[in-house]
């Protein structure tokens, strides 16, 4: 019984999960990002934010994730709190690249996630 | 009309490049055109196997190249289609020994012998594939529909869009069974995922293995369903619109059918 309803609601439907990574690495790939510069872009991502808040630098997530027909990427920055005015980097701080949303001092550690578009398919 | 030269590629090897280049070569030949096949896999020659002709190589493409040979000394002549031959490869060169202006000179040389060139291209994107490429005004692009020959024929295309060129896909080796059953990627995911034309599907057919075994194209085989899928696919690049037999996906409703009948 429990092998007709596997057949009925397909076991493992392998061929739509084929498709499913297929279109998330051809994104990747026509983006041409080695995977050294998403390193070095996920350093200075936390760089950006660590000037506002405190940052949990070991579970910083960078990942790509489909949205329609766009490539999204989804930068998972788990912040410990916020730092006061005097633990700031000295410098004002350089033209956001991440807008930094504004957190209430001594909220509870929160998870912030940011999301850059990208176009389908770079120049090689 | 003038020479239709085309490049069978893939990226990835194993996929079927050069059995669909022989028998697609056959199946234009059998329509009465003139058909020049070319082995651009230079050092890992193949064609010749595959049609039975390996016994008759006399010269080679590199050989040509060089001035050697005349072109015409290097064309041998098909079996059983008066109208095909086929240009080998060199067996002991490196792929090095043949420069991409010289091969695209090579091949447009073979424009006063044929109507159409299928240029047969060694798997990957160095050397050999630009050279391949080099000789060619369009592209085929044979896949399966598995995840890395996907991938690789991705890639592929994208260096084709670069240069660029018309691209024809054929989803080679489809098990229409398990599409049915959703464990295989279905024809039309591969052209979406691709975003390619296609111009023929070609089920998997174990009679492939025993037709080569004995170098003959399976096109010869009046009994074969593969013989009509080339003859198809043979009269969609001359432009006819025939449309595509569907393989489709499973419904829910099919499954439920599925399911009932084999459990």
């Amino acid at each position: 019984m429990i092998e007709f309803f596997k057949r009925l609601f397909g076991p493992s439907d392998s061929g739509a999960t084929a498709k499913q990574r297929l279109q998330l690495v051809l994104m990747t790939d026509h983006l041409a990002l080695a995977p050294e510069m998403i390193d070095a872009m996920k350093r200075e991502l936390v760089e950006v934010i660590s000037r506002y808040v405190e940052v949990d630098r070991e579970k910083v997530e960078v990942d790509f994730e489909r949205h329609d027909h766009a490539l999204a990427m989804m930068a998972n920055v788990p912040i410990l709190g916020v730092a006061r005015p005097s633990e700031r980097a000295p410098e004002p701080p350089a033209p956001a690249v991440v807008a930094a949303q504004p957190v209430a001092a001594g909220a509870p550690p929160l998870q912030q996630r940011k999301r850059r578009k990208k176009t389908q398919r770079a120049p090689a | 009309m003038s020479t239709r030269r085309i490049v069978v590629t893939s990226g990835k090897g194993g996929v079927g490049k050069t059995t669909t280049t022989a028998n697609l070569g056959a199946a234009l030949a059998k329509r009465g055109h003139r058909v020049v096949l070319v082995d651009a896999d230079i050092g890992l020659r193949n064609l010749d196997l595959v049609l039975g002709l390996e016994k008759r190589i006399v010269f080679d493409i590199v050989e040509v190249a060089e001035g050697r040979c005349q072109l015409r000394q290097a064309l041998i002549k098909d079996k059983r289609f008066d109208s095909l031959a086929i240009l080998p490869a060199a067996q002991t060169r490196e792929k090095e020994a043949i420069t991409a202006e010289q091969f695209a000179a090579v091949i447009a040389g073979l424009d006063e012998f044929a109507d159409f060139v299928l240029i047969d291209c060694p798997a990957g994107i160095e050397t050999g594939f630009r050279n391949a490429v080099a000789g060619a005004k369009e592209a085929l692009v044979v896949t399966t529909p598995e995840v890395s020959a996907i991938r690789d024929a991705d890639r592929v295309i994208g260096k084709l869009l670069e240069v660029p060129m018309p691209i024809s896909l054929i989803v080679n080796r489809l098990r229409p069974e398990m599409v049915r059953s959703g464990d295989m990627l279905a024809v039309e995911d591969v052209c979406e995922v691709l975003n390619a034309t296609l111009v023929g599907v070609v089920p998997d057919d174990e009679e492939i293995i025993d037709t080569t075994n004995r170098g003959e194209p399976i096109v010869l085989d009046e009994s074969n369903r593969l013989r009509t899928i080339y003859d198809k696919i043979a009269r969609r690049l001359e432009g006819e619109d025939i449309p595509i037999t569907s393989f489709e996906k499973p419904t829910f409703f099919k499954r439920l059918i599925g399911a009932i009948t084999t459990g």
